[in-house]
């Protein structure tokens, strides 16, 4: 499976330097390596959930009780988190750090993930949720630091687009 | 039972615990009995009020989460009990107020009506401590029982389908969001 297992470190180096200690995860291909790094970390309480809207809630309840934390998510999970997006995380003013696993984009080979993908910035935008790329290492760090930062300070979702660049490595 | 008498009876706990509660009748209800900077009350995003009990509990473990739920809310997020189930937090008590409608859109029947059973589909979830109460007194015994014992408990009290005149109380829902949060830092 050629999702990039350094650029997966890369991320999640990211999130330890900016002290998220809780992760909330649905497997989903790209997220794969994120998710195994989290299950071997001591330090990391990652939940795993049966839908991603309940990771809302399960930030919510993070922030609100002082622990930094993050969610790892499918764009097709991301459009079925979205009235907890509105009706807890807007509503109430808690910052979320949504990592967005990007499918459907260009160079999507699954036809199922096309439509999803189509909607997805779109959906971001009438939303209000500021949003921004990861599709090179490079910038992993910064990015991420950056997205934190502006959701601390507006007390508002933030999301963070893995892209196909960055997470997965086609074969030679 | 009546909830008010339930919330009532209960709340010498609820004071001494982290509370989260549902929209609607349930949240006002409480406030009429009395609230505490302690109490925070989720308005809409129903189903997420068990995952914002989770997300404190695995957040706080040293301290008590009460979660007061309803019939309708746990239906929308009943794959939410699987994730209870799977964390476990021994400092989290899930009590589902069960009036079998939904009171505070014009009373339309849930599915707890026609036989669903909230305890049971807990239970089947691997909620480790699940029971039904239909009176005040084994509500009160339910809730002192989890509290003494330290371990995941879900609790259905069935409660009559009545509330409030009204459901908008004076606290703004940031108000309360932003004094909630200033007292579990200070906690």
């Amino acid at each position: 499976m050629p999702v990039s297992t350094s650029s997966s470190q890369v991320i999640y180096d990211a999130l330890k330097a900016n002290g998220i200690r809780l992760l909330s995860a649905l497997p989903e291909t790209w997220l794969v390596h994120l998710i195994r790094l989290a299950e071997d970390d001591p330090d990391m309480i990652l939940v795993r959930l049966a839908k991603e809207e309940e990771g809302v809630g399960i930030s919510a309840g993070a922030h609100l009780a002082g622990v930094k934390s993050a969610m790892l998510m499918q764009n097709h999970g991301f459009l079925a988190s979205i009235n907890g997006i509105v009706s807890c995380a807007q509503l109430y003013r808690i910052p979320l750090l949504m990592l967005i696993s990007y499918r459907g984009e260009f160079g999507e080979r699954d036809p199922w993930q096309t439509e999803g993908g189509g909607v997805t910035e779109d959906l971001l935008r009438a939303l209000r949720i500021p949003f921004a790329y990861l599709d090179s290492p490079d910038h992993v760090g910064s990015r991420i630091r950056k997205a934190q930062t502006l959701a601390a300070s507006a007390n508002k979702p933030v999301a963070l687009l893995l892209c196909r660049d960055l997470m997965w490595e086609e074969p030679a | 039972m009546r909830r008010l008498d339930a919330l009532t009876a209960i709340y010498p706990r609820l004071q001494e615990s982290i509370v989260v509660t549902i929209m609607g009748a349930v949240a006002a209800e409480l406030q009429s009995i009395g609230h505490q900077p302690n109490f925070f009350y989720l308005q809409h995003a129903m189903g997420l009020a068990s995952s914002i009990g989770l997300g404190i509990a695995l957040s706080r473990p040293s301290q008590r989460v009460i979660v007061l739920d309803g019939d309708g809310s746990v239906l929308m997020n009943l794959g939410g009990l699987t994730t209870l189930a799977r964390y476990r937090p021994h400092n989290l008590i899930h009590v589902v107020f069960d009036n079998e409608s939904l009171l505070s859109v014009g009373g339309f029947p849930t599915a707890t009506s026609t036989g669903s059973d909230l305890a049971a589909i807990a239970h089947a979830a691997g909620v480790p401590h699940t029971c039904t109460a239909t009176e005040i007194e084994a509500l009160v015994v339910a809730v002192n029982d989890a509290v003494a014992r330290r371990e995941l408990a879900t609790i259905v009290a069935k409660v009559e389908a009545v509330g409030p005149a009204a459901f908008v109380t004076d606290l703004g829902l940031l108000e309360n969001r932003f004094e909630f949060q200033r007292w579990l830092r200070q906690h």
